[in-house]
């Protein structure tokens, strides 16, 4: 087991009122698993992503994470976490514009206090693993989209996580980037690792292996009707 | 650390114009301080020199009684003063603190001094040993100097310095011209002038009266010679060559103890006298008590340049903030890939020192020029101090740090979400 959520609530506090906006979630993914979350803009799959991501905080209920209970971790814990169990990959890229590929991903080895040849070494396996050796050097101004996808990858995959969260991942990419995105995922998920993957596209999550739904703040197994209406 | 100051030097250059601008109450603040601490290190230093002499570290000890200079021209010689010899020589120069040391006689004299049909208006002769040119700094630059038996034969030679040599001889070489001192022909064998000279600042009454009692012409003489025109048991005086600056206190000091081993108490009808006693100069302490007055005015003048720094510290703060709000989306994901609050602090505080300290380098080149300039165009002397350097780039460091704390604890307490979803 990687994570376990038990019926955790989320509350936004806006002007003094609280707005729900995850209600009575539980879902927990086991090791190998490739979870794709889906839902319509607003239904709350980020609010629940930055949950799992150790991001943020449940209102309610109890999160575990790889045995720890998020709750009451504090700063040093979840940097740990955040750091070595779990790699990030948003839908805008999220890359340092002022440093080249290579910087952007060792950024995670540099905070896990790797040393600078081994950050080099493993930054670089990481960039080859997703087909970017020969732009180590690019800057992310200097990439493509589907590149600069690529990088952010790397720079998940580089410290070897347990858990690949991905929000919208293609969200920002045209079909065929989107496409060697999805393979690059697939591939990793053969290897063994954990992909936990939100999108509102049916294609996209028709490639993982187990799909879940999200309505207005609720977790489903099966598509709601008017949803398996439009899948016909 | 060292990626952190990497990429704050990055982050600098990439916002030239900002970054100096921000720099730039940094520098004027550190400008002025350099520059002001050069001009009072350059005053102090020229006050040293001007009544210490360069490098010449020489002490005069006089006798004096009460608080006054003994005057030998109008009072008969003390009594209890037994007549300096050798052995007490010998004991000041054995000092740790002294290189060298010369006992001599001296009398101003008025009209009594004539070269020729010349009557010298006024003149200093001095009864000397043969220490006495070497000690007090004087180098013979014509003829030649006393020999070892002018000092025990009377042979009435003289040697002049360049006051008189120029003043009466105008040009012509004196070595060989007789001189008459209270109608005694001396022979003038050579012309004596200062090793090192150097010009006084004039500030006071005292000064006026120092610098032109060395326009009056000065004569040497042997110093036993010098009964012939006074008396053989004239106390003398006593100059002693320090080894260095720092040791003419002690110097100074020390010798006098020795000398006054010199003086036998005597009792008339059983009252104890007051006693002449010999006494050392101590130009540095008076050094000192200028110098402490001229920086007296100029601390000031830094308390007001500290001004600048701190609307330098200021405008740093405000640029961090801007700064630390620019990047909410770095600083977010950063935190997302799993870096510590410590280290994003760690980053922003680096950031703001950095930029002040290249803030405070600038600042002191910037002062070392301004005070070449100032030394240029108001004629005052400047010294660069090299602690002042290193000490104002220290601080202009601590004011990165202190100024940009609040923008660097605001950073690292971002919440990693807020931050990501910032637009
Ligand atoms: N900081 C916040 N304060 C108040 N409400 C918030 C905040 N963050 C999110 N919400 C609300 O929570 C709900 C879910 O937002 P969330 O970002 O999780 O949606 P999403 O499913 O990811 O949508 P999209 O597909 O458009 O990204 C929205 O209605 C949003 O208004
Ligand atoms: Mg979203």
């Amino acid at each position: 087991m990687i994570f376990e959520i038990k019926n955790i609530y989320k509350d936004y506090i806006q002007a003094k009122q609280a707005v729900p906006v995850l209600h009575d979630i539980t879902l927990s993914v086991d090791e190998g698993e490739y979870v794709a979350i889906m839902g319509p803009s607003g239904s709350g799959k980020s609010t629940l992503m930055n949950i799992i991501g150790c991001l943020d905080k449940q209102t309610k209920g109890s999160f575990y994470f790889d045995g720890t209970d998020i709750m009451s971790a504090g700063d040093k814990k979840l940097s740990e976490i955040r750091n070595k169990k779990i790699g990030f990959v948003f839908q805008n890229f999220n890359l340092l514009p002022r440093q080249s590929a290579l910087e952007n991903v060792e950024l995670p080895l540099l905070y896990a206090g790797v040393s600078k040849k081994e950050r080099r070494r493993r930054a670089k396996m990481a960039l080859e693993r997703v087909g970017l050796e020969n732009r180590m050097n690019f800057r992310p101004t200097q990439l493509s989209g589907g590149q600069k996808q690529r990088v952010a990858i790397a720079r998940a995959i580089v410290n070897k996580p347990r858990l690949l969260l991905a929000d919208e991942p293609t969200g920002a990419l045209d079909t065929a980037s989107g496409e060697q995105v999805m393979e690059l995922f697939e591939g990793l998920n053969k290897e063994g690792v954990t992909i936990v993957m939100i999108t509102h596209e049916p294609d996209i999550a028709r490639r993982a292996k187990r799909i879940m739904y999200i309505r207005d703040g609720r977790l489903y197994t099966e598509p709601p009707r008017n949803e398996r209406e439009v899948q016909g | 650390m060292i990626e952190n100051i990497r990429l704050s030097f990055r982050g600098i250059f990439s916002h030239k114009i900002r970054s100096l601008l921000t720099m730039l109450g940094i520098i004027i603040g550190i400008a002025a301080i350099i520059a002001i601490v050069s001009t009072i290190k350059g005053t102090n230093e020229q006050i040293k020199n001007n009544l210490i002499g360069s490098g010449s570290n020489t002490v005069k000890i006089n006798l004096v009684m009460g608080d006054s200079t003994y005057d030998f021209g109008y009072e008969t010689p003390p009594q209890e003063v037994v007549p300096l010899d050798d052995k007490s020589r010998e004991k000041i120069v054995a000092l740790d603190e002294v290189e060298d040391c010369t006992f001599y006689r001296t009398r101003e004299n008025f009209m009594n001094v004539f070269c020729g049909p010349t009557q010298l208006e006024s003149s200093i002769i001095y009864g000397i040993d043969p220490h006495y040119f070497d000690t007090a700094g004087y180098m013979i630059c014509e003829g030649k100097g006393f020999a070892k038996n002018d000092f025990t034969d009377f042979t009435k030679t003289a040697v002049i310095d360049k006051t008189i040599a120029d003043g009466v001889f105008s040009g012509e070489s004196p070595v060989g011209s007789i001189i008459d001192i209270n109608g005694e022909p001396f022979t003038i064998i050579g012309v004596a002038a200062k090793v090192s000279e150097f010009e006084p600042v004039i500030e006071s009454v005292d000064d006026y009266y120092t610098y032109n009692q060395a326009e009056s012409g000065l004569i040497f003489i042997p110093t036993d010679d010098w009964g012939m025109l006074f008396r053989y048991d004239e106390p003398q005086n006593c100059i002693v060559k320090a080894k260095d600056t720092d040791s003419m206190t002690g110097a100074g000091k020390k010798s006098a103890d020795i000398l006054n081993k010199n003086i036998v108490k005597t009792s008339v009808n059983g009252e104890n006298k007051v006693l002449p006693k010999y006494k050392s100069e101590n130009l540095l302490e008076q050094a000192k008590n200028l110098q402490d007055l001229s920086s007296s005015t100029n601390n000031m003048l830094i308390w007001i340049a500290s001004i600048s720094l701190l609307v330098g510290g200021i405008g740093v703060m405000n640029i961090m903030l801007v700064s630390v709000t620019e990047r909410t989306r770095e600083i977010g994901l950063k935190k997302a890939l799993g870096a510590r609050k410590r280290r994003i602090l760690a980053q922003f505080l680096t950031e703001a020192a950095v930029l002040t300290s290249i803030g405070g380098v600038i600042g002191v080149l910037s002062g070392i020029g301004l005070s070449k300039v100032i030394s240029k165009m108001a004629d005052v002397p400047v010294a660069i101090s090299t602690p002042a350097i290193i000490i104002a780039v220290a601080f202009s460091m601590l004011v990165g740090i202190v100024f940009g704390l609040i923008p660097s604890v605001k950073a690292a307490r971002l919440d990693p979400i807020d931050a990501l979803r910032y637009e």
